[in-house]
């Protein structure tokens, strides 16, 4: 892993890289996060840079690397799956922030995305099955009850190391 | 990765070398399965297939591969059990010599076979006419059962049975497909039970986990936010339908379910008139093509493959007639793919078993004593599994053929139209998408008429196997060069759990004609290994009947009915 984080980095500071930090448009040449639609999320979400600017340390890149490997427990992994999914970053999902996921699942181009209705129904559908205390609003404990239960999110956090 | 090399520390020595033995045993393994994955058949190509079409086409490629194995399996299992020993004592390898069926001289009318292996001069197109029909020099080669007149093959002082050794390899490709098809749909099956398992969370399932992120290529991506965007919005839209199912009028009601019993004997009435017809045409066909007339060969040829011809039209019109009438009866779109589906399975598997059933009735066919010694059709049939033999061969042949024709005259030449060609009938048409189904269909319709033929035709696997790998490359460079991406991605796990539950339907199907002529209809006195037996069966009964009697006592006491039930159930 050391490797990969150093390779990331410009000839000159390689020596440092443990206490060096990466910018945010090195980060998204990995490929696995070239693809992910969710890239920026994950980016902001495992910085630790005080100037918000996105860029990673190397603790950083093994904390997003330990959580997407498959000796996280479900419950680091959903966790963090509900702070990249937090859009606004208000510790709840509210009707905004489900949208703009969606849109995100569904792909960028204009096309591509679900009509006004049909975003209204899912997520009016989405939260009938997840939201438990009728709040307009998941917040993390409901999102871990419901991720729980899911078969497929297990395998979706897992990369392939 | 500290708090781990803190434990370690406090680890006794014992649990230090289990965990570094667990570690570099889990990276061997890992590597195996990597180097075990490039001699995987095809494995490049699929990938590729993959990336660029998606899993529902993979699948349909590696559907075929796996009946490219099976084929091949099967057909070194009936050629090492059946044609190898022959082949081993006719050239006097192993001190092998083969003991000729002495005929019982019941009657001799049963014995005259004169399979008309080309004598004297014969023009190449005899030889064309012959390769495509199976009669004349290919009659009377290892491909038929007629050959097979073998009673035992000596190798040193052994003796081995060969009509046991026929039968027994008949049941085991059987079985062993029966074994491999279940093995492959549970874990299918498995992977469809949880995905249905909790339809109230399926939204939150699709949205929350339904990105897969080891996807890598920016292509994959894209196919999969299609296929997301399609899935999200095919479930909307049945939410919505059923909801306006719920609150139809009774009156509505009325009026649609009466048009759905019109359509359903509508359909039902068209499936009988193409059996009919089926019916109809094999058995002119065999009345006219057992006059040997040289003069008309082509007429004859034409006359041969009449029945392959009908039931390739019937396969391809029955398809577009129900997805044509379906659209009237008002169903969920997921119930309505099912259902033409389901119709179109059954159009093409009761094809195949109605030409057997009008072959067996001309085999059987008693009235005014025709087979009064032999007790089948002797004068037209003296040796009729051949003749059952060549009608597989015939319509394996045909498919193929039809499958080649149909990837050179109506893909390529369509492609080239539509791109070169602006007029507006023609762009109208536009380019074809991969129907998966039908070609699943295809080729299952295929793998039937080999499992039904082989006990006819023993060599009939090593076609397929040759067939169906020259199909994985005809269908990849059709695939390639003039398909677009379907605008409707399929999801993989749920269709190959549906193709395989299919391919059983048809082996299912391939028992019941193997297992009529094996038990019921009388074998040929004039060709075969069960010359001298009643049935084919009864090699079974006889030999049994040649073990020591405790032996035979447990058989007996197994094969009876307080036995064998509980032993099936579990």
């Amino acid at each position: 892993a050391y490797k990969r984080f150093s390779e990331l980095l410009p000839k000159e500071e390689r020596e440092n890289a443990c206490s060096a930090r990466v910018p945010k448009s090195q980060i998204l040449m990995l490929p696995e996060l070239r693809a992910n639609p969710f890239q920026h999320r994950i980016c902001h979400v495992f910085s630790t840079s005080e100037t918000r600017d996105d860029s990673m340390s190397f603790e950083d890149f093994l904390d997003m690397l330990s959580v997407f490997s498959d000796s996280a427990t479900s419950d680091i992994k959903s966790h963090y799956a509900f702070r990249i999914f937090d859009f606004d970053n208000d510790g709840t999902l509210d009707r905004k922030d489900l949208e703009q996921l969606v849109n995100c699942l569904t792909g960028q181009g204009e096309e591509s995305r679900l009509s006004s209705a049909e975003m209204e129904q899912l997520i009016q559908n989405i939260l009938e099955e997840s939201d438990i205390d009728k709040d307009g609003t998941i917040n993390l404990s409901e999102f871990q009850h419901v991720v729980s239960r899911s078969p497929d999110f297990a395998r979706c956090g897992d990369l392939q190391r | 990765r500290d708090t781990q090399q803190a434990d370690t520390e406090h680890l006794s020595k014992w649990k230090k070398w289990r965990r570094t033995s667990s570690k570099s045993l889990k990276k061997v393994l890992g590597e195996v399965k990597g180097l075990s994955s490039y001699l995987v058949l095809w494995r490049h190509d699929i990938h590729s297939i993959e990336g660029k079409f998606g899993t529902g086409i993979q699948s349909y490629f590696s559907f075929l591969r796996f009946l490219v194995l099976l084929n091949f399996i099967i057909f070194i299992l009936m050629f090492s059990f059946v044609t190898l020993p022959i082949i081993i004592s006719k050239y006097g390898v192993f001190n092998s010599t083969i003991a000729y069926i002495s005929p019982r001289i019941i009657d001799d009318i049963c014995t005259i076979y004169e399979p008309s292996g080309d004598k004297g001069l014969v023009y190449f197109y005899t030889y064309l006419k012959d390769l495509l029909s199976g009669t004349g020099f290919l009659e009377v080669t290892h491909l038929f059962y007629g050959y097979y007149s073998i009673d035992a093959v000596w190798i040193s002082i052994m003796r081995y049975n060969l009509p046991l050794a026929y039968l027994l390899a008949t049941f085991a490709y059987l079985a062993l497909s029966f074994l491999w098809i279940i093995k492959r749909s549970v874990e299918g099956f498995k992977h469809n039970l949880v995905h249905d398992a909790d339809p109230f969370q399926s939204y939150c399932n699709k949205v929350f986990a339904g990105w897969d992120f080891c996807i890598t290529d920016p292509h994959a991506a894209q196919l999969k936010h299609r296929s997301l965007q399609y899935e999200l919005q095919t479930d909307l839209q049945e939410e919505k339908l059923k909801q306006k199912i719920a609150e139809r009028s009774m009156v509505e009601k009325l009026r649609i379910y009466s048009l759905r019993v019109i359509i359903n004997i509508t359909v039902i009435a068209i499936l009988s008139g193409c059996f009919y017809s089926i019916y109809r045409v094999t058995v002119f066909s065999q009345e006219n093509s057992n006059d040997i007339d040289n003069a008309n060969s082509q007429v004859n040829l034409l006359v041969q493959y009449l029945p392959s011809m009908v039931i390739t039209l019937a396969n391809f019109i029955g398809p577009l007639i129900f997805s044509f009438l379906i659209t009237f009866e008002d169903y969920t779109p997921a119930f309505e793919i099912k259902l033409t589906l389901l119709r179109c399975v059954f159009v093409r598997l009761a094809s195949i078993g109605v030409l057997l059933f009008s072959l067996w009735s001309q085999i059987s066919d008693c009235d005014s004593d025709k087979c009064e010694p032999c007790g089948y059709n002797y004068k037209l049939y003296p040796c009729w599994e051949s003749d059952v033999g060549q009608e597989m061969y015939k319509l394996m042949i045909f498919d193929f053929i039809v499958i080649l024709a149909v990837a050179l005259f109506v893909d390529f030449p369509r492609k080239l139209l539509v791109t070169h060609c602006s007029c507006k009938l023609i762009q109208w048409f536009g380019h074809k998408e991969f129907e998966i189904s039908d070609n699943v269909l295809e080729i299952i319709y295929g793998q039937t008429i080999c499992w039904i033929g082989t006990f006819f035709s023993p060599l009939l696997p090593v076609i397929a196997t040759i067939k169906y790998f020259i199909i994985f490359y005809v269908k990849k460079i059709v695939l390639i060069h003039t398909r677009k991406p379907a605008a409707r991605p399929i999801r993989a796990s749920s269709s190959n759990f549906f193709f395989l539950v299919v391919l059983l339907i048809g082996l299912l199907l391939a028992f019941v004609p193997v297992g009529v002529s094996i038990a019921r209809i009388p074998s040929s006195k004039a060709c075969g290994p069960f010359r001298n037996f009643n049935t084919s069966w009864e090699v079974i009964p006889d030999t049994i009947l040649e073990f020591p009697t405790g032996l035979q006592h447990v058989l007996f006491g197994m094969a009876s009915e307080a036995f064998a039930v509980p032993f099936f159930v579990i």
